[in-house]
């Protein structure tokens, strides 16, 4: 289908092209960008293109190809490092140098790369749609293939394959590839959702003591410039016991990126293997086209799921939402669309709603559990809560660890404000906990928030009356409290502190709590409080 | 591609900064124009968008000369580009790039588009040797590493210039690299500009300067700090240089954005100020880096003044969320006489921590930074703990961290006009906590 450019104002382009549908890809101008169709009016159809438009002129040509915006998924994503559109970035790099610019197509999949391939059926069997034909091997993952479409096997490969060679021919002819593309708008299918219950253990003593996360739920983490969010994150895909990481730097720093890379290529993982080979990353930097960055998350959710349908656990780690929802309203408003609140557009929330949608824990068609968590980082403009990116995430999230710009101010990190934030999921962790690590669990849980608790209550008396004025036994508290804090909720992620083990992590709160018993009883007993303070607890951190 | 430029005189509509132009056979988004005025003048400007009745221009320079009738536009077919050579070490332009020292114009080696194109992120090279500065508040515990963009947030009133200054004047590069400065003035005053112009005299071929005082055109804003990126970026990268671009002030670059947006009748965002200012602002402060395959370096230190002193106000706030940490400027330390009044507390540079240590900086750096934050964090808080209850109702202990914080502001932070090195500054945080261990008063 073809038509030609009839206007142009950014990245926002119309065409003459009727009979498209949404979300059609396009391709625009000689130059041949691609774009997405966003508006469709009687006359007219509007495309928002993922590339620079610079030196783009109307009655350039306009081709629509009657598809969606879709992701390549098979072996050989892990590892990789994409862009919004799934374009790879070393290759992108080959191509057009240091610098990104306008070249063509891509393929997402290294084509030519040979994969150790293992068919599970014969020649003579019969797939329906889903089936399991056979596994390839991707690093430490027993990657399974599934039928495309029904038929019974004429010829199956065996051993070693290229993703541009047929595995399967069925009669009739159709052939089965190791790779398939789907729509990035799409959940996919995945199956019959379960309750989530199994903490995802992320090494970060504050998250995994006071506000446990689990597997296939859904956590935000919001905070104003230099709270710690990029920083959480990455410690996250770093540490957490999981199989595989999806991590998009949405709309952030370059600097960063580079960062994540050189550290994640020499990082190993606890089985020993390098931790890029269970990571696919997605760079969609902030100065990046707008409609790519838009596309990002999906673009990553989408590989997400597909690690998930294997029956794997797969961490979705972004930074930042806010970065998208602000592309979402750069569109809308390019598209001249009636704002909402603070100028994005009315259908935030459900579109965010529907993102959220794709995390959670399903059985696969092999009857494996896969799951699909969600940790989001979102940066509300002043620091300031209410606004409503955070808001929309809130009502969506089972966990939120909100960080504090005071804290962060003070050198506090994780700055998660403990009074502010929560997880819907302490109960079952706790359980889970004191089962597995150590039966004190609950109640160092427990005492913990409690000594927490009654600090911020005493602190409001110590602003009237200084410290002087407290009475003896809740300076012993003001100062367990401080422990607390600064030993226990302070953690350094470029020391080897980064990461603590529920072993580590029980063991160090009970030592601080035990300290503290005594020094009640120590003063019960009559000891003057300046002996007991002097004694055990003032050792600096 | 068309091969010639051409030319109408069919402007419908001037609105401020944005001429309407009728029946244009063939335009591109992002091409550059010039508009010949009646009165001889000439202006360039930028097609910013395109439909099938008209195309929209955004001017560069003052349009109160043009008319409907006898003003031409004439389309060049190419996008904004600068002229590149490393002639233009030494010399200082406009905001439109032409010369204002009086020498020609040199002979251009190439012509780079001046919006850039994004660096691959796989490209880059992680900033990893720190710049000194020779400002111990900021080398001791915020340093500025090579590639970083690290801004310094002022107020109305504060010394930001004179720390630029003397950063300009002191600051050393690790490495053999070459050294040199591309200063982009926005909306300076005369005598800011006279004030710069003297201090880059000092460093005579080490610079490149930008110039857009007060009184010119608000869209040369938009145009001026493109040009010395792009600047910046060839000598970076084709000349192996190691560059630090200061652009001051950021805040009128932002302005600058809200009157066109305005123009434009685009619906305001926060504060009046476009939807799009972070996206704009990043394709500025993301052009710092390094890159694998080559080096040089272009590093950032953007000056910004945050309105009504308020960090929460969107320049500081989009910048804070783009750049890699900030340097912020109080009116508080100021009152105190202290310079650089530098208020550490919201201080940050991200990049830091892989660019110091043993085999960078010295082995307890880290150490001293993080001891003396906390120290001084909590000297801050128990300050204003003191105001509401006294000193008396401090425990000893504590009056000993206030104690720590006065000589922390007096002798770490404040240092005039001396340059101090990286060990001279970790030395003097080292006396400082040690006092406070052995409780000196
Ligand atoms: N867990 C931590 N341990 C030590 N330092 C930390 C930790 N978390 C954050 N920091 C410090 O805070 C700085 C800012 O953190 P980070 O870059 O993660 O902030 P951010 O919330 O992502 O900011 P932005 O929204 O601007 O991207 C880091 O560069 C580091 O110096
Ligand atoms: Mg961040």
């Amino acid at each position: 289908m073809k038509g030609v450019v009839t206007s142009i104002s950014g990245a926002t382009v119309t065409i003459d092209l009727r009979g498209l549908r949404l979300y059609d890809r396009v391709y625009i101008g000689h130059a041949r960008l691609s774009g997405e169709v966003v508006h469709l009016e009687k006359d007219h159809t509007t495309v928002q293109v993922f590339e620079d438009t610079h030196g783009l002129s109307i009655g350039e040509p306009a081709e629509g190809t009657q598809a969606p915006l879709t992701v390549t998924l098979g072996p050989g994503l892990l590892g990789g490092v994409f862009d919004g559109l799934q374009r790879p970035l070393p290759a992108l790099q080959q191509k057009s140098g240091a610098f990104i610019r306008n070249c063509g197509t891509i393929p997402s999949l290294d084509l030519q790369r040979s994969w150790p391939f293992t068919p599970s059926k014969e020649v003579g069997a019969v797939l329906a749609v889903g089936d399991i034909y056979g596994v390839v091997t991707e690093g430490h993952i027993e990657h399974p293939l599934f039928a495309r479409c029904a038929g019974k096997i004429e010829h199956i490969h065996s051993g070693p394959i290229r993703l541009n060679e047929p595995l399967v021919t069925l009669q009739g002819g159709e052939q089965l590839f190791g790779f398939q593309d789907w729509s990035v708008r799409r959940p996919r299918p995945g199956g019959e959702k379960c309750p989530a219950e199994v903490p995802l253990i992320t090494g970060q003593r504050c998250i995994d003591f006071l506000f446990p996360m689990v597997k296939g739920a859904v956590a935000i983490i919001p905070g104003g410039f230099g709270t710690g969010k990029t920083v959480l994150e990455q410690s996250i895909a770093k540490f957490t016991d999981i199989d595989v990481v999806v991590y998009v730097g949405c709309g952030e720093r370059g600097n960063e990126m580079a960062g994540l890379l050189s550290e994640f290529d020499e990082l190993r993982d606890a089985a020993g293997q390098p931790l890029l080979e269970r990571t696919i990353i997605i760079a969609n930097t902030s100065n990046m086209p707008v409609a790519a960055r838009e596309s990002s998350i999906f673009t990553a959710v989408t590989m997400a799921e597909y690690y998930r349908d294997m029956g794997y656990d797969v961490l979705f780690l972004a930074d930042s939402l806010s970065r998208w929802a602000e592309a979402l309203r750069e569109i809308s408003a390019a598209l001249e669309e009636i704002p909402g609140e603070d100028g994005y557009p009315t259908y935030l929330s459900s579109r965010l709603a529907g993102f959220i949608e794709r995390s959670g824990v399903v059985k696969t068609a092999t009857g494996k559990l896969g799951s699909l968590s969600m940790i989001l980082a979102v940066s509300p403009p002043g620091a300031d809560f209410s606004e409503p990116v955070t808001q929309a995430c809130l009502r969506a999230a089972g966990a939120f660890y909100q960080l504090d710009t005071s804290l962060a101010h003070s050198r506090h990190f994780p700055a998660i404000n403990w009074n502010h934030s929560y997880s819907l999921f302490s109960k079952e962790c706790t359980a889970y906990f004191s089962r597995e690590i150590d039966v004190q669990w609950p109640t160092l849980h427990h005492r913990c928030r409690d000594i927490l608790q009654q600090e911020s209550a005493l602190r409001e008396v110590v602003e009237v009356v200084g410290m002087e004025g407290l009475q003896d036994r809740d300076q012993l508290l003001m100062s367990a409290a401080e422990r607390i804090r600064r030993d226990f909720l302070c953690q350094n992620s470029f020391t080897a502190d980064a990461f603590s083990s529920p072993q580590q992590t029980a063991q160090r709160i009970a030592a601080i709590i035990a300290d503290y018993d005594q020094a009640v009883q120590r003063l019960e007993e009559g000891e003057l409080l300046t002996d007991i303070l002097q004694g055990g607890n003032n050792a600096p951190g | 591609m068309r091969l010639a430029e051409h030319c109408y005189r069919s402007i419908d509509a001037i609105r401020g900064p944005l001429v309407f132009v009728e029946r244009v056979f063939e335009a591109r988004i992002g091409e550059t124009v010039t508009l010949l005025a009646p009165n001889g003048q000439r202006l360039e400007g930028e097609v910013l968008k395109i439909d099938t009745k008209q195309v929209l221009i955004q001017v560069f320079g003052e349009t109160s000369g043009l008319d409907l009738e006898k003003t031409s536009v004439t389309f060049h077919d190419t996008v904004k580009r600068a002229p590149l050579s490393r002639h233009c070490l030494g010399r200082i332009f406009n905001g439109s790039f032409e010369p204002l020292d009086g020498a020609p114009m040199y002979i251009p080696e190439r012509w780079e588009a001046v919006s850039g194109a994004p660096i691959n992120p796989v490209a880059r090279a992680y900033p990893r040797e720190m710049i000194e500065t020779g400002i111990t508040a900021i080398d001791g515990l915020n340093s500025l590493i090579k590639g970083q963009k690290l801004p310094i947030f002022s107020s109305a009133g504060l010394p930001a210039q004179q720390l630029v200054a003397q950063i300009l004047s002191q600051a050393r590069l690790p490495g053999t690299g070459e050294f040199v400065v591309v200063f982009v003035a926005l909306g300076l005053h005369f005598n800011e500009f006279n004030f710069f112009r003297n201090t880059l005299e000092q460093m005579p071929n080490r610079f490149v300067a930008f110039f857009n005082l007060a009184g010119e055109p608000v869209v040369e804003r938009l145009l001026a700090p493109r040009l010395g990126l792009t600047v910046a970026e060839d000598l970076a990268f084709n000349h192996q240089m190691d560059v630090l671009v200061i652009i001051s002030d950021m805040t009128n670059y932002c302005d600058a954005l809200r009157e066109i947006s305005t123009s434009r009748e685009e619906l305001p965002g926060r504060r009046g100020y476009p939807g799009y200012m972070y996206s704009d602002l990043a394709s500025l402060y993301e052009r710092a880096g390094r890159l694998h395959d080559r080096p040089g370096s272009v590093t950032m230190l953007p000056v910004l003044t945050m309105p009504e002193d308020d960090i929460t106000h969107p320049i500081p706030d989009l910048t804070g969320y783009i750049t890699e940490g900030q340097i912020v400027l109080s009116r508080e330390m100021h009152q105190k006489g202290i310079f650089p009044p530098i208020d550490v507390l919201p201080c940050l540079s991200r990049l830091m921590q892989h660019g110091i240590g043993a085999n960078q900086t010295r082995a307890d750096h880290r150490d001293i930074a993080n001891q003396l934050y906390q120290n001084y964090a909590k000297g801050r808080e128990l300050r204003k703990l003191a105001t509401v209850v006294g000193t008396d109702g401090l425990l000893e202990e504590d009056r000993k961290f206030l104690h720590m914080a006065d000589e922390f502001e007096r002798r770490f932070v404040h240092q005039g006009e001396e340059r101090r090195d990286i060990l001279q500054t970790l030395d003097l945080g080292l006396e400082l906590l040690n006092e406070y261990k052995r409780g000196t008063p």
